[in-house]
């Protein structure tokens, strides 16, 4: 563990950048490049560094992969639920215009919404390939 | 003979067949998984350069821009990236499934074990 | 309250068709019990069953339903159009999902360890999320993302067979599978680079306007292959036989009735909606291309089944010759003959389903799929025996069953063409799956079960059911043909005259 003595430091202050500028694109991409899938992935990529450095047994504590496992439906259940709320206010499936006052809040409400359903997932969704893959072979899996 | 302004198609169709040639040539699954991408992000290309507007910029709202290049290829292609992500995931998820099983990922080794297993 | 409910919901049936099954998937990662996840699965197949015939029934009196997905008007937003070709593979599309469901619980028990079977059905409920996608909807990009949604939970469903060999198996549909729907979107994007649109009636529109134009007899051509690989069309079928085979039994019986018949529907939307019957069959000759395939389809797909010892193996050969028939029927474009591929596909998912399903019954209770296991099981496990005989008579085309009703059209079609030889060719290939269905069913009724065999019991009440259910309706709708063969023959005339 010493012997990652400058990679440890190193990633200790640059993790918790990562996962800003992660954020930073999943609520950009209304006004440039970005959106859910783009900063779940660079999410995704923050998690695996972590477990790639410190090791999988810590990165398994500090996201645990049952709770992964339900982030990964929750980002699908709010995407669902935002177009199925959307019935329920009388509009068409994923009718964006009808959830607010008026039509382009809506549009605003609801690609935000959606929009972070997909960063949920995407970033629950490569942490647990990680963790998959990486965990084959170590503990009867 | 050569249309130079369409020079786009010709790098389309050198990765599609690159990408293709790979996937048939390789018995290396695993050479096999990156010819498919080669092969996917051809087609991405295609679409991509298909939707550039002569004297466009990016698809991106600007002030004082007024011709835009066609924003839906690029969208449709956000998805067909993510698709085939996801088939990579799914082909690298059976390829570490396989190594376990068989011991190889070369696929005429993968092809005598099976024989083998078959005539007994 | 319930009134209130489906006043609000009864317009957006057709997107609660794709969004229902997407929801109970994610339910089912969260409940994880195994039984929960079952409950929810059955609770939502069944739900979309009711759906699919309402939808049915709505097409049926009042035509066809045009939906607007986000509230954007159509050429510009995804429609989700349901005419009568959509409504017909709807059915039974998600009539086999749910139908399967019933006797999974008790066959996965022997195939899948215990602990993974939420995520099974998790799965289950994404294919079929992708399948009900890719039939209710109008725009042709749309069908490219339902089609890879179905095909990736397709290929990780078929990698949880018991023995290894599912593993290379899921690889090998994988690389064609993805190949199949590249060129797919390849041939979308020759289309919209043609004409602007990716509405499937408003590209149909405008190709007639554009005129004969290189781009879109190449985008026919990608298309055309792209398909034929994931409708496993010879000689584009050679991961099928190794899928079906090593795939768990009710993997099999749900994908061998549902994956290849989708993508049939997806091959005649686009050939007879989008490019249209003058584009496709006078000018580029489609017909002449697919026409010889379908035949050699036919007598390759009996002719191999004939010399196979595994029975799951048979009958997948017998599928490739089935697919055979479905798309002689679309090559002939004429009515009868589009007829009869159109209700071919109905048909082809009772029989097979059925089919595979007994051999689920049989894997369960002996252990192997191997001719050897069927010995003596005529008295050992009637019930399920009978039913194999009767599925057996279905494919030969016997009348009074539904095959003998598909047959019937796509004779009465290749007259209409003119080609009696194909009649006479498709009565021979007929006759070769005699062949194969007799093995089975000597060795059943005429084989003395061999000495050491351990006791061999009827097939549990859970897998038989739905067996009889589906061979049930293969002599029921072989007898009553209004319902199969009126909405296909309406759908047949509806896309050979170009409307929609």
């Amino acid at each position: 563990m010493t012997s990652h003595v400058i990679l440890r430091v190193l990633l200790k202050l640059l993790i918790p950048l990562i996962m800003l500028f992660a954020l930073y694109v999943q609520f950009h991409g209304d006004f440039g490049p970005g959106g859910g899938f783009q900063a779940g992935v660079i999410f995704g990529a923050g998690m695996i560094l972590y477990a790639l450095i410190f090791g999988l047994d810590r990165a398994r504590e500090v996201f645990p992969p049952r709770l992964l496992e339900v982030l990964v439906a929750t980002g699908v259940l709010i995407y669902g639920g935002v177009g199925v709320a959307a019935i329920f206010f009388n509009g068409n499936f994923l009718e964006y215009s009808v959830l607010s006052h008026d039509p382009v809040h809506g549009q605003h409400l609801g690609i935000m919404l959606v929009e972070l359903g997909v960063g949920l997932t995407v970033a629950s969704v490569m942490t647990t390939i990680f963790f998959q893959f990486a965990g084959r072979g170590r503990t009867d899996d | 003979m050569i249309e130079w302004g369409l020079y786009n198609y010709w790098v389309v169709i050198f990765l599609m067949m690159t990408g293709l040639y790979v996937v048939i040539s390789r018995g290396n699954l695993i050479k096999k998984i990156i010819g498919l991408n080669i092969f996917q992000v051809s087609v991405i290309m295609f679409y991509i350069s298909m939707g550039k507007v002569k004297g466009g910029t990016a698809p991106i709202l600007e002030e004082g821009v007024r011709v835009y290049s066609n924003p839906l290829p690029h969208v449709l292609m956000l998805t067909a990236i993510v698709v085939g992500v996801a088939t990579s995931a799914v082909a690298l998820a059976l390829v570490v499934r396989i190594k376990e099983a068989y011991g190889t990922i070369e696929e005429d080794e993968i092809r005598v074990i099976e024989g083998e297993e078959e005539s007994t | 309250m319930i009134h209130a409910l489906w006043a609000m919901i009864s317009d957006d049936l057709p997107a609660l068709q794709i969004a229902m099954p997407l929801l109970a998937a994610t339910l089912c990662i969260i409940v994880r019990r195994r039984w929960a996840a079952w409950a929810v699965a059955m609770f939502v197949a069944w739900g979309a069953v009711a759906n699919a015939a309402v939808i049915l029934h709505r097409v049926l009196t009042t035509g066809t339903i045009s939906y607007a997905e986000g509230g954007w008007p159509v050429p510009w937003g995804i429609e989700l159009r349901i005419d009568l070709l959509n409504a017909l593979v709807l059915l039974v599309v998600t009539g086999v999902c749910a139908i399967v469901l019933l006797a999974a619980p008790r066959s996965l028990a022997a195939e899948v360890p215990e602990e993974k079977h939420y995520l099974f059905y998790t799965v289950y409920l994404l294919c079929m999320t992708g399948l009900a996608g890719m039939t209710v909807t109008g725009d042709a990009f749309n069908i490219f993302v339902f089609l890879e949604i179905s095909s990736l939970s397709a290929y990780a469903l078929i990698s949880q067979g018991s023995t290894r060999r599912a593993l290379t198996s899921a690889f090998q549909y994988l690389v064609m599978g993805t190949i199949g729907g590249t060129f797919i979107l390849l041939g979308i994007g020759m289309l919209y680079m043609t004409t602007g649109t990716l509405n499937i009636v408003d590209l149909g529109n405008r190709l007639a306007e554009v005129g004969p134009n290189r781009t879109v007899l190449v985008a026919l051509a990608f298309i055309t292959v792209g398909a034929g690989i994931k409708l496993a069309l010879f000689p584009l079928h050679i991961w099928l036989p190794n899928a079906y085979t090593y795939a768990p039994a009710v993997v099999t019986a749900f994908i061998a009735a549902t994956a290849t018949k989708v993508a049939y529907y997806v091959l005649v939307r686009f050939v007879y909606s989008i490019f249209r019957v003058d584009l496709a069959f006078e000018v580029h000759r489609l017909d002449a291309v697919l026409l010889p395939i379908a035949i050699a389809a036919m007598f390759a797909g009996s002719l191999v089944a004939i010399y196979q010892d595994d029975i799951k193996r048979m009958l997948a050969y017998s599928s490739v010759a089935q697919i055979g028939y479905m798309v002689l029927g679309l090559s002939l474009a004429n009515e009868h003959g589009l007829t009869g591929g159109l209700v071919h596909v109905f048909n082809h998912a009772l029989m097979k389903c059925g089919l595979f399903l007994v051999l689920a019954a049989v894997l369960l209770r002996t252990g192997s799929t191997r001719i050897e296991a069927f010995a003596g099981l005529g008295r050992r496990m009637p019930l399920t025996f009978a039913a194999f005989v009767v599925g057996g008579l279905s494919l030969i085309g016997v009348p009074l069953t539904v095959g003998f009703v598909s047959k019937w059209y796509l004779v009465l079609g290749a007259l209409d063409a003119g080609l009696w030889p194909v009649a006479l060719l498709i009565l021979l290939s007929s006759l070769l799956a005699v062949v194969y269905v007799w093995r089975v069913v000597e060795v059943g009724y005429f084989t003395p079960p061999p000495a050491g065999a351990e006791a061999v019991t009827e097939a549990p009440f859970s897998v038989l059911l739905p067996m009889w259910l589906l061979i049930g309706g293969t002599v029921v709708f072989g007898v009553f043909t209004s319902l199969s063969v009126g909405v296909a023959s309406a759908a047949a005339r509806m896309l050979i005259g170009g409307a929609s």
